[in-house]
């Protein structure tokens, strides 16, 4: 069990909770995630540490509804209990130090680029993160995310904050030296963190150009443990559980077709599960 | 006196066509009536061999005479003395290769159904109302254990028998290893395991889920830092073992604990009341022959499959699974594949299972385990339509634990190594036992293992508290504090 302290609503879909987890916050590292569960009966998902705040026992989670599980959870509230918070789980990335760090993040990707970026940051690297949404009100975590990071780079379909175009736009950008004239020399690393069309993008982005590139990778997994083996990842013909050897793998490496796939397996009964859900909820997930 | 008869009592099972499609119990255990009948065949030998057979040494032919004469209360203490989980090893164990294996009626009858009364007695006490309230924890040395599967229940049971407190942290969010994940409702009903659990923690014990030793808190923080005075590792054989062959990543392949542990942990049979989903396709061919591959051949028929295969690469001989998993099998329908040999996954454009291209293999010399070993015969290759593959070859020790502490020794592979006789690792105060030492065994000797570490670290302790002979080592179940 563990209490909502507070909670902040960044979009109609995405929520912010800081959550009372003394143990985790206390083990917690740059890049780690919990697995949640809202209620008897209730799915495992993953969720991303966005940050982490150890002498108050907190952490903090950030929320986008897709799914039955992140609407339960998107409609608690402050006093709240969440059933059940395990972690933290995975490894933090292994980021080759010295070089400047570009970290892209698209939808609430930036909300875990929160802390890896502040954490890089503090080790003295040069940071850049560059986060993208259709429309400025779509996008998170800007002010706090532009304390932590060298530049912050917005990125919006539809033009109404920063670049108009896709954060592998500005990314190539920064990759041809458009951005030096700013002081934001090309990358050295990306860490791409996101939706898995985003991620592959990126990848594709920078596999040209040979710039070491992670991704973090979200399959559907249940313990995190390495007990079941549903989260497996291939990357570079190996076979890897995502929950303890990743999240983030050589991004030039997995394979994202698999991931992809592997990803829709249940696709047909999560939503024929979210359509028996109260008609509020459909309502909130038209917004998405 | 003992009545010659020359069969077991059956055990009243619920019909094959009804039961392959819910997960509600086969066995519908005996009544009084019969458990007395059967009670009475047991000949009370004078050298009772079975016990030797049992890895508790339960004082069998003591507890089925209590039957036979009547005296429930009296059968009831006597198997719990030995045995802290009755309710689940009389549906559990493989009797047949242990205490029903060296039974003297084997010699002209069938062995005395030492499992089919041990569940009964374990039953009926399920029924009794039970008062028992917490006592209070007499001795200050805190006890850790990780893992509340067989091992560590056992071990924390034991260790607030004999007076310490005792913390048990569990990975999962429900506490039961693989009683709770792996071995499905149909042989072991969570009511049964939650019973077992409960009498535990009347007794005291505290059970914290969500807790990762080793992610959440470092095991040396256990010792260093919170104060405990031992720490047993019960973390079991989590592990799943894949064959590495082309398409085991397609939609619709699983390891057999992803399987069973979306149905019987998350409850998917129960979707879209439960929110974990499953997709079981009309063909399932389960590779393996173990207890865990007939749980998930006979849970993929629950859930709807209209097809039900065992593959496995050696023969029936070979199989490991108890004999009554077997049998209800068949029973049920299953369709067994011997000598068959997997070799590639076969998948359409989707990505989705569509079959599996196997190979004949025939019995040659015997290989290491000592087993006759399966060799290919060459031109033999055929495929079998399935819709979904479920890999059940084997687990071993999950490295999450072992790797992040340091000083404890595994072996090659990946067992961690401590003293069979009293759970001693590589460590001063931390002990194991169970199928993170042996990997995967059974649980019966998993909860032998918790109850001889939890008898070695109070000797330990009692010798570190400068006491000389340490008191007499109370049972679970003794009936007051001192
Ligand atoms: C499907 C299946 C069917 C089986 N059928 C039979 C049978 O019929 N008869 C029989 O005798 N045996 C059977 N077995 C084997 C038997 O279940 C095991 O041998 C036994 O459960 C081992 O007990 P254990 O306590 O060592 O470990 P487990 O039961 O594996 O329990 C270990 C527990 O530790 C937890 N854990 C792991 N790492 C950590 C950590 N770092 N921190 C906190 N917690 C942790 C796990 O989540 C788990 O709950 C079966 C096994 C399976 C999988
Ligand atoms: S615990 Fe297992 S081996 Fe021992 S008597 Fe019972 S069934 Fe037989
Ligand atoms: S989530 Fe089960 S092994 Fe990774």
């Amino acid at each position: 069990m563990a209490r909502i302290i507070s909670k902040r609503v960044l979009t109609p879909v995405t929520k912010l909770f800081i959550v009372e987890a003394p143990l985790i916050a206390a083990a917690a590292q740059p890049g780690q995630f919990v697995i949640a569960r809202v209620r008897e009966g209730g799915e495992r998902i993953p969720l991303t540490i966005a940050d982490y705040g150890r002498d108050r026992g907190e952490i903090t989670i950030v929320v986008q509804e897709v799914g039955v599980t992140t609407r339960l959870l998107g409609a608690l509230d402050e006093g709240d209990d969440i059933l059940d918070v395990v972690g933290p789980l995975g490894a933090e990335p292994e980021i080759t130090p010295g070089g400047h760090v570009v970290g892209v993040g698209g939808g609430f990707g930036a909300a875990a680029l929160l802390c890896l970026m502040r954490d890089l940051s503090e080790r003295g690297e040069q940071t850049t993160a560059i986060i993208g949404a259709r429309q400025k009100d779509l996008l998170i975590l800007t002010d706090e995310l532009s304390a932590v990071c060298g530049h912050l780079e917005l990125c919006t379909d539809d033009g109404s904050a920063g670049l108009k175009g896709f954060v592998t736009e500005r990314l190539q950008q920064l990759i041809d030296g458009a951005g030096v004239a700013d002081g934001i020399g090309p990358p050295d690393r990306v860490l791409a963190i996101g939706p898995m069309p985003m991620m592959r993008a990126v990848a594709e982005t920078t596999r040209a150009a040979g710039i070491e590139t992670l991704a973090s990778m979200d399959p559907l997994m249940i313990d995190g443990t390495g007990m079941c083996g549903g989260c497996r990842v291939t990357v570079g013909n190996e076979v890897k559980f995502a929950c303890v050897d990743g999240p983030f793998f050589d991004a030039h490496q997995v394979d994202f077709d698999e991931a992809v796939r592997r990803n829709k397996m249940y696709a047909d009964l999560e939503s024929q599960a979210a359509e028996m859900q109260a008609p509020e909820c459909q309502a909130s997930a038209g917004a998405s | 006196m003992p009545v010659k008869r020359i069969d077991k009592t059956p055990m009243p099972q619920r019909d094959a066509g009804v039961r392959a499609h819910d997960f509600l119990e086969v066995n519908e255990g005996y009544d009084l009536q019969r458990a007395m009948f059967e009670a009475e065949r047991c000949l009370r030998c004078q050298d009772a061999v079975c016990v030797d057979g049992c890895p508790v040494r339960i004082p069998i032919p003591e507890f089925i005479h209590a039957i036979a004469a009547g005296d429930m209360t009296e059968a009831s203490s006597i198997l719990r003395g030995a045995n802290p989980l009755p309710a689940i090893c009389g549906r559990v164990c493989p009797q047949e290769s242990q205490c029903e294996l060296l039974c003297h009626m084997n010699n002209r009858f069938t062995s005395a159904a030492i499992g089919h009364l041990e569940r009964f007695v374990a039953d009926w006490e399920r029924d009794q109302p039970n008062n028992e309230g917490a006592r209070q924890p007499w001795r200050d040395e805190k006890i850790a254990v990780i893992g509340s599967g067989p091992a560590g229940l056992v071990c924390a049971g034991q260790m607030v028998g004999m007076g310490y407190p005792v913390t048990v942290y569990e990975a999962l969010h429900a506490p039961g290893g693989v009683l709770r994940y792996g071995i499905p409702e149909f042989r072991l009903p969570n009511d049964v395991l939650d019973w077992e659990i409960d009498v535990l923690k009347r007794r005291g014990v505290e059970i914290v889920t969500n807790v990762i030793v080793g992610k959440t808190i470092a095991l040396d923080d256990l010792l260093n830092n919170m104060g405990f005075a031992a720490v047993f590792i019960g973390t079991g054989a989590g592990l799943p073992k894949f064959l590495g062959i082309p398409g085991e990543n397609l939609n619709g392949v699983f390891s057999a604990n992803e399987f069973l542990t979306r149905i019987n942990l998350m409850r998917a049979y129960d979707f879209p009341n439960a929110d974990t989903p499953m997709k079981v396709g009309k063909r399932v061919a389960v590779i393996g022959a173990g207890n865990t591959a007939m749980d998930t051949v006979r849970s993929a028929l629950r859930m709807g499959a209209e097809k039900g295969l065992i593959v496995y690469r050696r023969s029936e001989t070979e199989m490991t699974a108890r004999i009554e998993e077997h049998h209800h099998a068949i029973e049920e329908g299953v369709e067994f594949h011997w000598l068959t040999n997997p070799l590639e996954v076969l998948g359409n454009n989707e990505g989705w299972v569509t079959g599996l291209k196997c190979q004949v293999m025939e019995l040659g010399e015997p290989d290491d385990s000592g087993r006759a070993r399966p060799v290919p015969v060459a031109g033999t290759e055929f495929v079998i339509p399935v819709d979904n593959v479920v890999l059940s070859i084997g687990t071993t020790p999950n490295p999450l634990l072992l790797k992040s502490t340091t000083g404890l020794e595994t072996d090659r592979w990946g067992c961690l190594v401590a003293d069979e006789e009293s759970g001693r690792t590589t460590r001063a105060k931390i002990y194991a036992g169970g199928d993170v030492v042996t990997g995967a065994a059974t649980v019966i000797l998993a909860a032998g293992a918790g109850k001889n570490a939890a008898e070695a670290i109070h000797r330990d302790l009692a010798e570190a508290r400068g006491e000389e002979s340490p008191a007499a080592i109370a049972v679970v179940g003794a009936p007051s504090a001192p």
